[in-house]
């Protein structure tokens, strides 16, 4: 898609306004653009028609706000639209029972086993004492794969080594819980599939075994149009609580979690957004919404920066730059700023039609620009960061070969420093609105 | 002869099939003969589900529909089994401008027709010409490219190969150590170093090894990576420079595994891992669920790459040779 959603819905509504109401007629086109856009996002076609078909009835009638365009008020009843379906609000955990028991069940390959070491950290870090039991015995080194990440969490795990069956594990990884006193389990299972129903049964026995509070069916979110089937056979034959989507760190626009939420009915919990096990997120549906319209995920990108940019530093800053006193150093602070919000990719990736102009201009971020940058300012004395105007040629190769590159990129440093100085310049004279632009920390 | 060693390799591997089979009563007891034939028959079954979610819709409607109405529901199977809107709409156009004059009974063989062409012209079976053969294994996380490696390993075994895997995902928790379990089942070596390696210098002791114990075949695992991640992406370069460096020549094949299940974004997979290291061969997993793998259509008509072969289990000998014909007729 070249073109982002909202910018096509401007350009075929842009004549309602004289029209005065949105009407069958002239949503015919924008309509159709919604349903390429969620097909192209995998959402399923039977998902898709029901979607457009609510669509529409909310649309039509609608008188058109003076407030907004009528391709602005088109966007935002389909986006509160599929916000609504994935999931209105946010839903966590429901940790009943003791010790209360969540498993992971899914398709081979999804991210269950990964998914039950990031929970036990997340658990952890929420003071619960989570225990790690491996029911996985049947691909090779499954059981040691999660040990290795229990161990990474330091979280214990339950000793299935010697085990003969998935039930004999969940048997005894109780009795030790009981003993030792873990508040929570969280059970891996083998990734199987929905219509292989010896397997399917073994995790109803599984099931009766546990009682568990919790069962997540841990789904990739690159999945096609077959998502409802799988979504369906798990939740039929065990009935899931819940959906974990993993692998949402790539440029897969996620269609399937809808698919997955308007077939079962489940909220879906977390999104997987990394190997590392620290890249586990709570689900927000109005970002995925925001995704699956290739509208960008501007909230997230906000939340982030807030959540990274303090207010503090922000002030400094600005009080730094009225002074027009903004040295390298505080450069480098900013990179390193921008670096906590996560890859330049995964930023960028939130930005609205980003990942259209990415595919259409073929850009590719290069991730190590910023360490290059952070080793060059890190060679620099201290006066030459405060003052890169003595920074003669000889000083300039110093510099390359502290940081092990060439004299070109730090001239192309010194340079961007003081392009970024002198719209600085012209920020400080547009007055305070002007800089609040310039730092995420400060948007509100 | 020949079958009766391979009658061997099977009872020799009967310790790990049994584990999963534990559940199914009397699977345990199953004998080689009941294994092969169950093997067939979940391909068999797999295929015909894809096929019935298809023939379904469409022969239902060879009840007095008009043949717009019928084309408009062949593209919609199509976008069902993840061809994509834009492929789909393409090919059923395709069909109509060949349709005139036909009747309706024609239009599923015309479909098939068109499907099975697409793809026959990236049906090419992997040829392993010299020796030694270096292939490497790429794809996303979890696609299938450790247990494809197995299968492969075990298939090249049996004609008479010799095998050498090198376990070149050093990222992944006990990816080693399950790549190693592969080794054992089939019988081949494996090159190793410690996890939190470099992936580089393990397929540098790899290449020595295979040059020294003469190698027939050298598989290379590599650690699964989203394709949108530059410094992943360049890791993999590397890596490939280092079997380049160490023989000329080499790897002589690369083949990016994809999950049946996957959507449109495999697109973006094949082309970015094919601009990275230069794809020469397809092997599409997971076919023996619901998933129809259609998504294999797009990626043949824009990037010609070969397909090589479908997973369809998790079963040492569940490797297939990808035949485009079997193929579309599953599909429609
Ligand atoms: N990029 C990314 N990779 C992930 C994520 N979650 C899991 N993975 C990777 O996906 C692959 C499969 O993950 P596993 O946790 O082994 O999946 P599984 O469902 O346990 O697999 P089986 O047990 O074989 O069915 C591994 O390479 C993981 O590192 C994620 O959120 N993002
Ligand atoms: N049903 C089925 N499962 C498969 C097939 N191929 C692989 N699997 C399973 O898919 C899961 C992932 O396979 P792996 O070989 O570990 O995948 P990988 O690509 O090496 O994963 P990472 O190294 O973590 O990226 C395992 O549970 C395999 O048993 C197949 O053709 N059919
Ligand atoms: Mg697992
Ligand atoms: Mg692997």
């Amino acid at each position: 898609m070249l073109e982002s959603l909202s910018e096509k819905f401007r350009k075929i509504l842009r004549d309602v306004r004289g029209q005065g109401s949105l009407s069958e007629s002239n949503i015919q086109e924008a309509l159709k653009e919604v349903r390429l856009a969620l097909l192209e996002a995998d959402v399923n076609f039977t998902v898709v028609k029901d979607f457009v078909a609510a669509v529409k009835e909310k649309a039509m009638g609608k008188e058109v706000l003076e407030s907004l365009s009528p391709g602005q008020q088109f966007t935002k009843i389909v986006h509160d639209e599929l916000t609504d379906l994935l999931g209105g609000t946010d839903s966590g955990l429901e940790l009943k029972g003791r010790p209360s028991v969540i498993m992971l069940v899914g398709l081979q390959g999804s991210g269950k086993t990964t998914t039950a070491a990031k929970l036990a950290l997340l658990l952890k870090s929420k003071g619960r004492n989570p225990y790690i039991v491996p029911a996985d015995l049947f691909r090779l080194a499954a059981v040691l794969q999660l040990k290795k990440l229990a161990a990474e969490v330091n979280v214990d795990c339950f000793d299935s080594e010697n085990m003969k069956t998935p039930a004999d594990v969940c048997r005894e990884a109780l009795r030790v819980a009981g003993i030792k006193g873990y508040d929570t389990l969280l059970v891996d299972t083998a990734g199987r599939l929905h219509v292989d129903s010896s397997l399917m049964q073994e995790l109803q026995s599984l099931k009766e075994i546990l009682k568990p509070a919790e069962i997540l069916f841990v789904a990739d979110s690159m999945t096609g149009q077959d998502a409802v089937n799988t979504a369906k056979g798990f939740n039929e034959s065990v009935g899931i609580t819940g959906v974990v989507l993993t692998k949402f760190d790539g440029d897969a626009r996620g269609g399937a979690a809808l698919s997955m939420r308007m077939t079962t009915g489940k909220p879906i919990k977390f999104i997987g957004t990394g190997e590392k096990v620290d890249c586990l997120e709570v689900f927000h549906p109005a970002r995925l919404a925001g995704r699956i319209l290739d509208m960008g995920d501007v909230l997230t990108l906000i939340e982030k920066a807030q959540a990274t940019f303090d207010e503090k530093q922000a002030k400094e800053l600005e009080k730094k730059i009225r002074k027009d006193a903004f040295t390298l150093e505080d450069f480098k602070d900013q990179l390193q700023q921008i670096k906590k919000l996560g890859s330049l990719e995964s930023i960028l990736s939130m930005v609205p039609g980003f990942s259209a102009l990415k595919q259409a201009k073929d850009i590719k971020i290069d991730e190590k620009e910023i360490t290059r940058v952070e080793a060059i300012i890190n060679s620099m004395t201290r006066k030459e960061k405060q003052d890169v105007l003595c920074l003669n040629a000889s000083r300039r190769q110093r510099i390359a070969k502290g940081s092990g590159t060439k004299v070109q990129d730090v001239n192309k440093l010194i340079n961007q420093y003081q392009d970024m100085r002198k719209m600085m310049k012209k920020m400080k004279s547009a007055g305070p609105r002007g800089l609040r632009g310039m730092f995420p920390g400060r948007m509100r | 002869m020949f079958f009766y060693a391979k009658r061997e390799k099977f009872e020799f591997d009967s310790k790990w099939w049994t584990l999963k089979e534990g559940v199914n009563a009397g699977a345990s007891s199953m004998g080689m003969f009941d294994r092969v034939k169950a093997g067939f028959d979940s391909l068999k079954a797999g295929l015909a589900r894809t096929h019935n979610a298809i023939m379904g819709s469409v022969e239902s409607a060879f009840t007095g529909e008009s043949r717009e109405e019928l084309l408009e529901r062949l593209e919609e199977s199509l976008i069902r089994s993840d061809v994509g809107v834009k492929a789909s709409s393409e090919i059923v156009d395709h069909m109509r401008t060949k349709l005139v004059g036909k009747d309706m009974e024609k239009l599923r063989e015309c479909l098939r027709d068109e499907i099975s062409g697409i793809l026959q012209a990236v049906e090419r079976p992997l040829v392993v010409d010299r020796s030694p053969f270096v292939i490497m294994v790429l794809g996303v996380n979890g696609v299938g490219k450790t247990t494809t490696i197995g299968k492969l390993a075990h298939r090249c075994q049996s004609t008479g190969k010799s095998v050498l895997l090198a376990a070149g995902d050093t990222f992944r928790a006990a990816a080693i150590e399950q790549l190693e379990g592969w080794g054992k089942r089939v019988g081949c070596p494996v090159i190793r170093q410690a996890q939190g390696g470099d992936p580089g210098a393990v397929v540098f002791d790899a290449m020595n090894a295979a040059v020294s114990r003469r190698a027939d075949v050298v598989i290379i695992d590599t650690a699964g990576r989203l394709h949108t991640k530059v410094n992943l992406m360049e890791e993999l370069k590397k890596v490939k420079r280092v079997i380049s460096r160490e023989l000329p020549g080499a790897p002589h094949e690369s083949i990016l595994v994809l999950d049946a299940g996957t959507g449109q974004n495999a697109i973006n997979q094949a082309r970015l891992f094919n601009e990275a290291v230069e794809v020469t061969g397809i092997a599409l997993t997971k076919l023996d669920g619901t998933a129809k793998g259609g998504i294999i259509i797009p990626i043949a008509r824009e990037l010609k790459i070969p397909i090589r072969f479908i997973g369809v289990g998790e079963g040492i000998d569940d490797l297939r040779d990808f035949d485009a014909k079997d193929f579309a007729e599953a599909l429609i």
